[in-house]
């Protein structure tokens, strides 16, 4: 019988081997759900891992599917590891696209490509106001950020509504809520011609390096995770827990509005209701299960983002039903977090039968 | 606490031991693919927005889907992905569809118009079919279905079975499809009931079943005492049902969701389309256009008509029905006024698609105002 007991200290070699350890138990319950379902599980298998990444179009499609998932996760990870429970990413996302979509658009005939860069900061600005607003009430009034943030999530869906059925509806669009589709030349650039996968990679791996060293090389990011982890040795050590309260929110919701700028300029290309498909919260899991790493939110992201596609792919090529993603997403969560015990605790083997040590047997 | 340690490796074996005949007996599958080499299936590709159990909508789309599979066998193969988002993703499922060997796609919801256009422009191969939309393609038509007739029909039923002459419409988004239903409900209750008014509340969705409850009981509280709605749940019948008035399925036959408020249903068959445009396609005869289907073709009908309705009344209905089948009743003519007192169809005058499709006006009689018209 195995015993559970608490490990002298935390275990690195299980921290970085748990994510994988997950993996493989998702995978082999996955088989035995194709099982089940009399699907042929290696096929199954090969259309949730390998089709998604067969060929250059596929690859450029995860990639689509992938950059908003990381750009939120990131900023998420920042504001976690802050100590700040921003759940309101989703909210942060649409007030980002609908700020960009302003600045789209005003583009008229003789427009330059500049308008990207200002499409892209509108953005970021857009979701740093919005995450701005839950840090000023947290920071003034001591409101729940966790409350706040996922209310204004409904604000922000309300307000992207009010305007797309109202003064920014197309004119010409027979009272269809949606806008104008942007003009050509505020398109985000894309990478390749024929490919939908745009410069939002670049900016990506960019932010990816750019918050590794924010967060691990410099003495901003060491205060702003002390000050999360232990506020009462932060102020201690003369370090602002409201620094970090708002760098940790500023950043999120800059991140968060950034990615909500690349997905309305980029493959949609007009402001709908239906700008959102849960990007903001799918992030947060994606950043847990990443472990707050940026290094590790890109391989989350990118497998998330394959669940996503893998899941549309089983329905058109083997019948399964759409519940398949959710299912695999869940189960993923789930054996991550069960493996998770094994970070801080250890299974004893206290032999066979000795009944009156093994209770829990 | 041996036994249960051999029990837990007996079933790992087990486990282990079915997991590996399923791998072998998938193998041998694989192995036999002896069916006799068929001539090539032409495949047929939808993308859904909600479930297709959603008992609406989607679920009237997959129906058409089955009865098009049904017509035309193994000569054709269908495939569908449902809950595909009406954003950015979307794409990608057609382009994925058409990767596949799908050379005809029928996209089933609004929200696709933009994305159908951009997968259309690049692969020229693949005809495209978009329901309710309003832009089309040398590749990519428009297919619609008279939804006005079903309800200018189920407006006759109601403007007959009133007390107070006051009827309720639980609208979903403030489009022209959806003011015209509006409108032709409306008109369908003035021709046997001049002193008809109509009410309307909107929920700006197409499915929230809280949110049309909640419209529909404001609608009643109004004194309403018959209700229609152009979403797609059931809840607004429901809330007729509880509070013993009548009520209109709609889409498809919810008769049974409310037995007894239940006057009748206006529903969509889309089957007629589906089979003639995957024949055109497969002929060789598909070229682009708008097709706008109702009464004639089979695509609209009013089901299940209640006991309830007098003999008299259901007679003026299905003369309605024969008469919008052999185009000898017109339900779009003039004069026809909007509810300011302003003539929007002059005497004599009928209607054509074009004018139907852009209507953004309530007709006399409508006891609102369209929102964000001027």
């Amino acid at each position: 019988m195995f015993k559970l007991e608490a490990r002298p200290q935390p275990s690195r070699l299980m921290s970085c081997a748990s994510p994988l350890i997950a993996l493989a138990i998702t995978v082999l319950i996955g088989v035995c759900l194709f099982i089940w379902l009399g699907k042929d599980p290696v096929k199954g298998l090969e259309i949730f891992f390998v089709e998604p990444l067969k060929n250059a179009q596929a690859i450029s499609e995860l990639a689509v599917k992938a950059v908003p998932l990381l750009l939120i996760a990131l900023g998420l990870a920042v504001c976690v590891r802050a100590n700040v429970w921003n759940i309101g990413a989703e909210g942060q996302y649409l007030l980002g696209a609908v700020a960009a979509s302003w600045v789209a658009m005003q583009a008229g005939p003789g427009t330059g490509r500049w308008i990207v860069v200002a499409i892209l900061l509108a953005g970021v600005i857009g979701g740093a106001i919005w995450s701005g607003i839950v840090a000023f009430l947290k920071d003034r009034f001591n409101a729940n950020e966790i409350l706040v943030s996922l209310m204004l999530v409904y604000v922000g869906q309300q307000l992207l509504d009010f305007l797309v059925y109202g003064p920014w509806k197309d004119p010409d669009g027979y009272n269809f809520p949606q806008t104008i589709t942007f003009l050509s030349v505020t398109k985000i650039p894309r990478l390749m011609v024929g490919y939908r996968a745009n410069i939002g990679v670049i900016i990506a791996i960019v932010a990816v390096a750019a918050l590794w060293v924010f967060l691990f090389r410099t003495y901003r990011g060491f205060q702003l995770q002390v000050g999360g982890m232990a506020p009462a040795a932060a102020r201690y050590a003369g370090f602002s827990s409201r620094s970090a309260l708002w760098i940790g929110l500023l950043i999120s919701g800059g991140m968060a509005g950034l990615a909500g700028a690349l997905e309305v300029a980029g493959p949609m290309g007009q402001l709908t209701p239906y700008l959102s498909v849960g990007y903001g919260f799918a992030a947060i899991i994606v950043a847990f299960v990443g472990r707050l790493h940026p290094v590790g939110i890109v391989f989350s992201s990118l497998l998330m983002s394959l669940f996503y596609i893998g899941g549309e792919l089983a329905q058109s090529r083997l019948g399964l039903p759409k519940a398949m993603t959710s299912v695999f997403q869940g189960l993923l969560l789930f054996t991550l977090l069960g493996c998770d015990t094994l970070i801080l605790n250890r299974l004893r083997w206290i032999g066979v039968g000795k009944p009156k040590h093994s209770e829990e047997a | 606490m041996r036994p249960s340690r051999t029990s837990l490796l007996c079933k790992l074996v087990a486990c282990t031991a079915v997991a590996a005949t399923a791998f072998i007996g998938c193998d041998k599958k694989k192995e036999a693919p002896a069916e006799p080499a068929k001539p090539q299936a032409f495949k047929v590709a939808f993308a859904y927005v909600g479930p297709v159990g959603d008992g609406g909508w989607t679920f009237a789309h997959d129906n058409a889907r089955k009865a098009l599979e049904k017509e035309l066998g193994d000569k054709i193969q269908t495939t569908f992905v449902e809950k595909v988002p009406e954003g950015a993703d979307a794409e990608r499922v057609f382009r994925d569809l058409a990767s596949q060997g799908n050379t005809l796609i029928f996209g089933t919801t609004f929200g696709y118009m933009e994305p159908m256009l951009k997968a259309a422009a690049d692969l020229k191969n693949v005809k495209f079919e978009h329901a309710t939309g309003y832009k089309t393609a040398e590749n990519l038509r428009t297919y619609d279905s008279r939804t006005y007739e079903g309800a200018y029909m189920a407006g006759v039923l109601a403007g007959g079975m009133t007390k107070t002459n006051t009827l309720g419409v639980v609208g979903s988004i403030p489009i022209p499809e959806v003011i015209r239903n509006i409108n032709s409900f409306t008109l369908g209750a003035q021709s046997v009931n001049p002193r008809i008014k109509t009410k309307v509340v909107w929920v700006n969705a197409w499915f929230d079943p809280p949110k049309e409850t909640e419209a529909a009981q404001s609608l009643l509280n109004q004194g309403v005492d018959v209700l229609m709605q152009n979403t797609d749940s059931s809840a607004v019948l429901q809330a007729a049902e509880k509070a013993g008035k009548y009520g209109i399925g709609w889409d498809s036959d919810m008769h049974a969701y409310g037995p007894k408020a239940h006057l009748a249903s206006a529903v969509a068959n889309w089957a007629p389309y589906y089979i003639k445009a995957t024949k055109d396609a497969m002929e060789g005869k598909w070229t682009t256009g708008k097709a706008w289907w109702g009464v004639k073709e089979g695509a609209i009908d009013l089901v299940s008509i209640s006991d309830k309705v007098p003999a008299d009344l259901k007679a003026k209905v299905e003369k309605v029905k024969a008469g919008l089948k052999d185009g000898s009743h017109v339900i779009w003519q003039g004069p026809i006024q909007d509810n300011t007192g302003k003539e929007v169809l002059a005497k004599g005058k009928v209607a054509d698609d074009e004018w139907l499709g852009g209507i953004k006006f309530f007709v006399k009689g409508v006891d609102a105002k369209v929102p964000g018209g001027k």
